[in-house]
């Protein structure tokens, strides 16, 4: 009796599953689009949430690990609700404002600062697209036709937040840090976006789902495009203010940088904002670069008929992809020292700035060449040529970069010649200031 | 605007055009050089908003890409820098504002909601949105207005030379 009732309340559930249109093509009525965009979307940002918590909890245990130390291990099973009780105790404690804030902008700024990264992932393709009783779903929240301009534009906004939180403290140390840090993610924005136009020549398309597609059938951009890997690699640290490139936040020189007058939730907001840009940058790495939800080797994956099977394993891998490259940012952050001032402002601007404007034109020239000789995108022949270009490249910038002139170690000793005139400089500083006495 | 286009593009159409117009308003009325810009910032949004809404993709990402991210972003730091008008005379963020703003974004919510109830939900994605969004922006730039655009190139390069001389002059001899 019971197991009856239970069916005919499920049967109207099945009845509307069983529309009779076709799975495999895109969705085209309004209601269900709407209602699994919306399901989409909480998806996506509860498991995003819940992952950049988690992340928190990751970084200390790994930075224990690279220690030698044990890390969080007390609050639940293995330490694990060590994430709720710091969540707990943001919000339990007290929030203070400085007297001198602006204090709309103070309020402001810590939003600013996390929501340009959580946007982001309104464009980003995380797997096959699922087959559903209503048609094919995209397996991207909105899947717009200049998806990777997006991306660029509202990523290149998370700088407001920093700066903003830096300039409405009203303390010299915040300023600097906001200062400092809108200098590096211009500079470094620069070459990341340069580093793009490459994956751009070789799509020919904006959209994400597209490049997905290209790199599945002529190779991922990590082999096709190393140079401009190296470059966008190095360009998100800087976007996403980890070591080496944590400037705008110096400990030593500069307290807490842009966020020293922050407490309780809106400080955390800052760390919280630092991890979101985490996940957003591993994952256009992962989806530029390494092929996103491509599982390599295989081609069965990229292709019509889709399945369930397919978009569950498709997700798997661009997970895997993804987890790599948030454990390399730690692994970076507790095995790197920080770059001085100076060396990141001339690594952006005399290294990788010239190096990657030189590369676009030399794979522009290429392609255009590959092209006029006839040779298939999709050949061994056009991989091939591709990838000993760049390998050639990669070596010449390793052997050019290693030989200690354009990116000095900070532990090297300095030159006679740049010693005695950095002497001359101060020597002549103290006598201004003792003859302005 | 064409008039047979469904209310929901025409309702939001206005809707960001009110909005850019006042952000734009309040633009230029704010005491503060630092709320000033973040108010154009908010214009850059809502004209990228417009183009989208008039299919052009590209043009909108581009605004927020080019504009709001960068230029305002430099802007802003000199702003800063300079450090003009003490942040706390200026505050313009009194509770009584706060309220009103808050009831004007419920009534826009309000009327959004209407707007959608009058009339049948708009279709998903107009059938005419090209593929490839770029190509069509490539062909006119690279072909017909090539001059031009490379003329504007050389007209920023002159800026930027300019600029580094007025820099140069001002140093003193090392």
């Amino acid at each position: 009796m019971r197991t009856r009732r239970a069916l005919l309340a499920v049967a109207p559930l099945l009845a509307a599953c069983n529309t009779g249109i076709d799975p495999q093509r895109p969705i085209e009525d309004f209601w269900p689009f709407t209602i699994l965009t919306i399901v989409k979307m909480v998806i996506v940002f509860t498991v995003y949430m819940v992952g950049v918590a988690l992340l928190t909890f990751a970084e200390r245990k790994i930075s224990a690990w690279i220690q030698d130390r044990i890390g969080p291990n007390r609050v639940l099973w293995k330490g694990v609700g060590q994430v709720l009780a710091d969540g707990v105790k943001n919000f339990m404690k007290e929030e203070t404002y400085p007297a001198a804030a602006y204090k709309a902008l103070f309020i402001l700024a810590p939003a600013l600062a996390f929501v340009p990264a959580m946007v982001t992932w309104a464009v980003i393709p995380f797997a096959a697209p699922l087959p559903t009783p209503w048609g094919l779903m995209s397996m991207t929240v909105a899947d717009l036709p200049v998806g990777f301009l997006f991306t660029l534009a509202i990523s290149s906004l998370g700088v407001y937040g920093i700066v903003l939180a830096g300039w409405s403290s009203n303390n010299k140390y915040a300023l600097l840090g906001g200062l400092r840090s809108s200098a590096q993610m211009i500079s470094y924005e620069i070459a990341m976006g340069m580093s793009t136009v490459c994956v751009l020549l070789l799509a020919g398309n904006v959209n994400l789902n597209t490049i997905v597609q290209q790199q599945a059938t002529q190779g991922w951009n990590v082999i096709l495009l190393s140079l401009a890997f190296l470059v966008f690699f190095i360009a998100t640290y800087a976007e996403t203010n980890r070591l080496p490139f944590d400037l705008p936040e110096a400990e030593s020189e500069l307290i807490a940088g842009y966020n020293t007058e922050y407490s309780a939730m809106k400080f955390s907001m800052f760390p919280i904002a630092e991890y979101a840009n985490m996940v957003t940058a591993s994952a256009l790495t992962s989806l530029l670069f390494f092929g996103g939800w491509d599982i390599p080797f295989t081609t069965w994956d990229n292709v019509p008929p889709w399945s369930a099977l397919k978009t569950l394993l498709t997700l798997g891998a661009f997970a895997t992809k993804m987890i790599f490259f948030l454990f390399t940012f730690m692994w970076i952050r507790w095995t790197l020292p920080r770059f001085r001032y100076d060396q990141l402002m001339s690594l952006g601007w005399k290294v990788m700035l010239p190096a990657i404007l030189a590369y676009v034109v030399l794979v522009a020239a290429v392609l255009l060449g590959l092209d006029a000789a006839g040779i298939a995108r999709e050949s061994r022949a056009f991989t091939g040529i591709l990838f000993a270009l760049n390998f050639a490249c990669v070596a010449l910038l390793l052997v050019v970069l290693d030989r200690g002139r354009l990116v000095s170690p900070a532990a090297s000793r300095l030159r006679t010649a740049e010693l005695s005139r950095l002497r001359a400089v101060a020597a002549r500083s103290t006598l201004a200031a003792t003859q302005g006495d | 605007m064409h008039t047979d286009l469904p209310l929901f593009f025409t309702f939001h159409f206005y809707l960001f055009g009110l909005l850019a117009v006042g952000s734009a308003l309040l633009f230029v009325t704010r005491k503060s050089p630092v709320s000033a810009a973040l108010w154009l910032v908010n214009v850059m949004f809502c004209l990228a908003a417009e183009y989208v809404m008039l299919d052009a993709h590209f043009v909108g990402a581009v605004q927020i890409l080019v504009y709001a991210g960068a230029i305002m972003v430099v802007f802003i730091f000199v702003v800063m820098l300079l450090n003009l008008g003490h942040p706390s005379e200026t505050s313009d963020f009194r509770s009584k504002g706060t309220r009103l703003a808050a009831g004007a974004v419920a009534l826009a919510l309000a009327a959004e909601v209407l707007a959608i109830q009058r009339q049948p939900w708009p279709q998903l994605a107009s059938p005419d949105v090209p593929d490839n969004v770029i190509r069509p922006v490539a062909q006119a730039i690279f072909t017909e207005y090539l001059l031009a655009f490379e003329v504007t190139s050389v007209l920023l390069l002159v800026a930027i030379i300019g600029a580094v001389t007025l820099a140069k002059r001002g140093a003193q001899p090392s």
